[in-house]
């Protein structure tokens, strides 16, 4: 029988790592936040690979902690090997990466969740949303326990029906052998929505005792930490670091997933899910790209507690028997036991598509929803659709604006614009390629592009944000001094030069010009800038990323303006495409759908031509 | 999109006497003034500007609702006699400053026109665009500009069947060839920017580099190709053929004025097709001569036969000269056979006095007119000139006057395809990272798809993960 508990402003649906960030966002917001999980014991855990960041997603992470998420801060406590990637590249694709203690992680997560106001934890899966007049009411549990609330973040990730395939064995689990949450899809379907079926996978985790690791090539983290949080300072985060390891898979282990191919549920036709084509299993691998002769693998540590490892590059569903001799045919996996097989995950999830840009469905008042359950893949995806949803759910109740993030705002903004703009056939993974603005959407310059609407929004302090707007300062003033300073053609600065294998000077020139070139940078000028004041690092990097590409970055700022004409006129919710008539007919339908919340979002679904949007320029000038 | 600018397009349709191309916007007085001069400033043939200072403020210290008469220019060349009509905002079509010029000329002066005033700064006009600025400015109301809009729509889109068309063979293949190379590159630094510790960058900056100048190169050569394409395209595509020595490049000659094709009176010195364009009465035709037709030997002579054969295919209009001195022969039922399911006159050549064949004699083969014809007298060129003429102002030739608006567009995007290029070059050779490469190099990508039709939005991603073995 039913029975009414106690009810909340919001209600979370699932405590990883969309479900934290978002459950956190919303109490610290002074909302009464419950958020429920299948296990107490698995808050943000980190079911796949062992590390946080990477290409592009190191850049939403720097992103949710400027917001005022956490993330960012659960890393800096919890990693064991920091490094950044692509360093000898420009600034716009440097990429942080951080391997994780796993158990760390989760337990430094849980327990901000268990020591923030206004945010109770509750063991318990829900079956239903309850809605009313389109509107969010309540939740009810499968203990048919009614929680009544004004808005619910549903952070369900890989769990809504979830189904674990390796070989022929097959059971109905969520990841590591948790519980799969079974209900809510059906609750999904009689709401209208439309769900899907993804699949993803995870590589067998080995004994680190068994591995050979004379065979590997050692991959060391950088000694010159980089916080992913911009509250902690570098010193603060020293510590011992572990290694991680890289070898190759060879013909003989192809042989042997070619010879097995037909035992792959993937190929058997068991597993119907769509898979994302970022994170191949190696038979997927090995069947796509036939003549590739070897494929990297990385042996990462999943913690400081756990002897196991972690293969990255080898996921796979392939029967237990073709599992071992496939990893064992790889230079010092030879004896390794395996501790944990690899598997596939299929599970439901929704057409993004139905959302907003705020991340609530749009036919359902209240309903948000956030991470894997939205087609996307990776822990950073997940935050910062996290982050977002609990911002807007928090506005809504408070009657504020909603934080909508564009594409020329943050990665955010691009993740959120391609999942409910364009969707996704995939589970939907971050890359640097799918920002038309990244220059400017920096990881590095993360803060001073978000601090202040998280503190608009209140989830930044005070403290905080008074320290950015100095940082602003500081680096504005610099960039104007540097611009301002000559130099001619003395000795000590040609001395600079030759070292530098840079042209010397014939005449003078401007600081700004010497920094501009390739070889030089702020830093290797201090010592001929005699006016130059003491710095703080990353005010010295801004200035000199804001000099040295200022070309570049000022016409990726004409295009963001561009951009932004279209941005902001705004489609009213009521129009009615049928009203107007000179659309074609397949943009009136595919508008009808997605029901696009500006003329730039109509612009970008595919279908829609430049005349219709003349079209529709026309038409809303009227109206 | 930008209401600030001023835009240009053509107000008529092509192929009538007078062809009208409007302008409008804030810097109209100013880019119309530029170009234009009165009677006084232009020599007495109408040819040549006169060393005069001329005011560019004319159309701004004119009075509104004026009409004025004088010549377009291009540099220190005249291009047209035209009357402007002068509106000055807010009372015209768009409440803007208009100008709407009326040229006498045929298509190509037209377009001619039009070209010169994007060159000084205004912008070609989308469809509709006239009408869009129209309705934001309270000129017409919603319904009045939606009707206008709906036309539009069905005209663009069958301007771009047509420029699909047209495209359809070489150009587009070529382009498409340069997107796919641009895109493979585009693809492996993405690939390498993304997984780095899988794919590496160094040592492919010269691979690029050569890349990137390799697709700069065949981009001008399609621009250079454009402006030649882009006159046959609205000209007559003409096809003079006849056998050996029938006299067809005599004939093109005397349309020609010069002595471009060789001439001699041994059978089969025109050894190559010989293309040129020619002026009649406004309508221009695009002139071909073609090897004669014959069984032959020589095999630089059969290349230029199977050439002839196709451009009889691609041919609007075909003349075919006869020598009327001697009868009918294999060689011209040969020819008969090729072309007599095409439109086009016979030309009886009777320089010769002795005359061996009747209109009648050809009649029986072949259902076309015949015109007598002479070189030496240069008797029947002019009933040439009327008849081509009248053929096309019947609409007995055709050819398709949307093509115009479309390959400016091509080229224009051609040529910024080309600057992104040359950017991605510069950026390059200053020794910037790679990723800074794709910026422009996607810039490139973007503008030559929209020569195609095609959009970019998930081609890169798509690329990446069909061409790379990405990820963990």
């Amino acid at each position: 029988m039913s029975y009414t508990y106690e009810s909340y402003d919001v209600v979370v649906i699932g405590a990883g790592h969309a479900g934290c960030e978002a459950a956190l966002a919303t109490a610290r917001l002074g909302l009464k936040t419950l958020i429920f999980t299948v296990s107490i014991d698995s808050i943000a855990m980190m079911p796949c690979n062992p590390n946080v960041g990477g290409s592009s997603k190191g850049h939403l992470v720097r992103e949710v902690d400027a917001l005022g998420g956490e993330m960012g801060k659960n890393i800096d406590k919890t990693f064991i090997q920091t490094k950044m990637l692509n360093t000898s590249k420009g600034p716009a694709v440097h990429s942080l990466r951080a391997q994780a203690d796993k158990k760390d992680y989760s337990r430094a997560m849980r327990k901000v969740l268990e020591n923030t106001d206004n945010l109770v934890i509750k063991q318990n899966e829900v079956a239903e949303v309850i809605v009313k007049n389109k509107k969010v009411t309540g939740v009810r549990t499968i203990s048919d326990a009614i929680y009544p609330c004004r808005a619910a973040i549903m952070c369900t990730g890989t769990y809504l029906k979830a189904r674990c395939i390796y070989g022929d064995v097959s059971q109905y689990t969520g990841p590591n052998g948790l519980a799969a949450a079974n209900h809510l899809t059906d609750c999904l379907l009689a709401l209208g929505i439309e769900v899907r079926r993804f699949k993803t996978g995870t590589p067998a985790r080995v004994d680190k005792r068994t591995i050979d690791f004379s065979k590997m090539a050692e991959q060391k983290g950088d000694t010159n930490i980089v916080p992913f949080s911009f509250t902690n300072i570098p010193e603060e985060l020293e510590r011992e670091q572990v290694s991680c390891w890289l070898t190759y898979t060879n013909m003989e282990t192809h042989k042997i997933i070619m010879d097995n191919i037909d035992r792959s549920p993937l190929y058997s036709g068991n597993i119907k899910g769509t898979g994302p084509r970022y994170c191949p299993s190696i038979e997927d691998k090995v069947m796509r790209f036939a003549d590739k002769e070897r494929h990297q693998v990385f042996i990462e540590p999943e913690g400081n507690y756990t002897n196991e490892m972690y293969v990255g590059g080898m996921s796979s569903s392939l029967p237990e028997d073709v599992q071992y001799k496939m990893y064992h045919s790889v230079p010092g996996l030879e004896h390794a036991t395996i501790v944990r097989n690899a598997y596939a995950i299929e599970y439901d999830c929704i057409n993004p598509v139905q959302l907003k840009a705020t991340l609530e469905f749009k036919n359902i008042d209240g309903f948000f929803s956030a991470g894997q359950s939205n087609g996307s893949s990776g822990y950073e995806e997940a935050a910062a659709q996290g982050i977002i949803a609990g911002i807007n759910a928090a506005m809504k109740i408070l009657g504020k604006k909603p934080l909508i993030l564009d594409r020329s705002q943050a990665y955010i903004g691009v993740l959120i614009d391609d999942l409910i703009t364009k969707g996704t056939n995939e589970p939907y993974r971050m890359m640097t390629s799918r920002a038309e603005y990244r220059l400017l959407l920096r990881q590095d310059n993360a803060d001073l592009r978000l601090t202040k609407i998280g503190h608009d929004v209140g989830l930044i302090d005070d403290e905080r944000y008074n320290k950015l707007l100095e940082k602003e300062r500081l680096i504005q003033e610099e960039t104007e001094r540097i611009k301002n300073v000559n130099v001619g053609a003395k000795k000590d600065i040609q001395k600079i030069l030759e070292e530098n294998g840079s042209t010397l000077l014939q005449s003078g020139v401007t600081m700004a010009e010497l920094i501009r070139r390739p070889e030089l940078s702020y830093e290797k000028l201090a010592s001929v800038d005699i006016d130059r004041p003491e710095l703080p690092v990353d005010v010295k990097e801004q200035v000199n990323i804001a000099i040295k590409y200022e070309g570049y970055i000022e016409r990726q700022l004409r295009q963001v303006e561009q951009f932004k004409k279209l941005e902001n006129k705004k489609i009213p919710l009521d129009i009615d495409y049928d009203d107007v008539y000179s659309l074609r007919l397949e943009a009136k339908q595919k508008l009808k759908k997605f029901r696009p919340e500006s003329v730039g979002q109509a612009s970008r679904i595919s279908g829609v031509s430049p005349a219709d949007v003349s079209v529709l320029l026309v038409y809303l000038e009227k109206n | 999109m930008e209401s600030d600018s001023t835009i240009a397009g053509i107000a008529s349709g092509m192929g009538g006497g007078i062809g009208i191309i409007r302008i409008s916007g804030s810097k109209s007085l100013e880019i119309v003034g530029k170009i234009f001069r009165t009677r006084k400033f232009v020599d007495k043939n109408g040819e040549k500007l006169k060393n005069i200072e001329w005011d560019n403020d004319y159309f701004v210290k004119k009075q509104t609702h004026t009409i004025s008469y004088g010549f377009i220019t291009d540099g220190s060349s005249v291009v047209d006699e035209v009357i402007v009509l002068l509106m000055k905002a807010p009372n015209s079509y768009t409440r803007e400053d208009v100008i709407e010029i009326d040229a006498h000329g045929g298509p190509f002066v037209v377009k001619k026109i039009l070209e010169v005033l994007l060159k000084n700064g205004a912008r070609l006009a989308e469809p509709g665009e006239f009408t869009k600025r129209a309705f934001l400015n309270g000129r017409i109301d919603l319904s009045q500009a939606e009707a206008v809009m709906k036309i539009i729509a069905s005209k663009s889109n069958f301007a771009l069947d047509s420029a699909v068309k047209q495209l359809e063979g070489s150009v587009s293949s070529y382009i498409e060839d340069i997107r796919q190379e641009l895109l493979h590159n585009l693809g492996f630094i993405e690939a390498a920017l993304d997984d780095p510790e899988h794919y590496n960058l160094d040592e492919h900056r010269d691979d690029i580099l050569k890349d990137i100048e390799n697709e700069i190169n065949k981009l001008n050569a399609l621009i250079m190709r454009f402006n030649d394409g882009r006159m046959k395209s609205e000209g007559i595509n003409t096809v003079i053929v006849g056998k050996p020595n029938a006299g067809k490049s005599s004939l093109m000659n005397l349309l020609l004025d010069e002595e471009r094709a060789i001439v001699t009176n041994v059978a089969g010195t025109t050894r190559d097709i010989i293309e040129e364009t020619v002026y009649l009465d406004n309508i221009v035709l695009n002139l071909v001569d073609t090897a004669g037709i014959h069984e032959t030997n020589d095999l630089v002579e059969n290349i230029g036969v199977d050439k002839a054969i196709t451009y009889i295919e691609k041919a609007d209009f075909i003349i075919y000269v006869v020598d009327a001195s001697v009868p009918l022969e294999q060689a011209d039922r040969q020819i008969i056979n090729l072309i007599k399911n095409k439109t086009g006159v016979v030309l009886m050549n009777k320089s010769d006095l002795n005359v061996k064949l009747s209109e009648k004699d050809i009649k029986n083969k072949l259902n076309w007119d015949c015109i007598e014809f002479s070189n030496e007298t240069k008797q029947g060129l002019r009933n040439l000139s009327e008849y081509i003429k009248n053929s096309f102002l019947h609409g007995d030739i055709t050819f398709n006057d949307q093509v115009y608006l479309t390959s400016i567009r091509h080229k224009e995007a051609v040529e910024d395809a080309v600057r992104s290029l040359i950017q991605v070059r510069d950026t390059i050779n200053l020794g910037m990272p790679e990723d800074f490469f794709t910026i422009d190099m996607m810039d490139a990508y973007r503008k030559l798809g929209l020569i195609n039709g095609e959009t970019a939005s998930e081609d890169l991603v798509n690329k990446i993960f069909k061409d790379f073995c990405m990820g963990k």
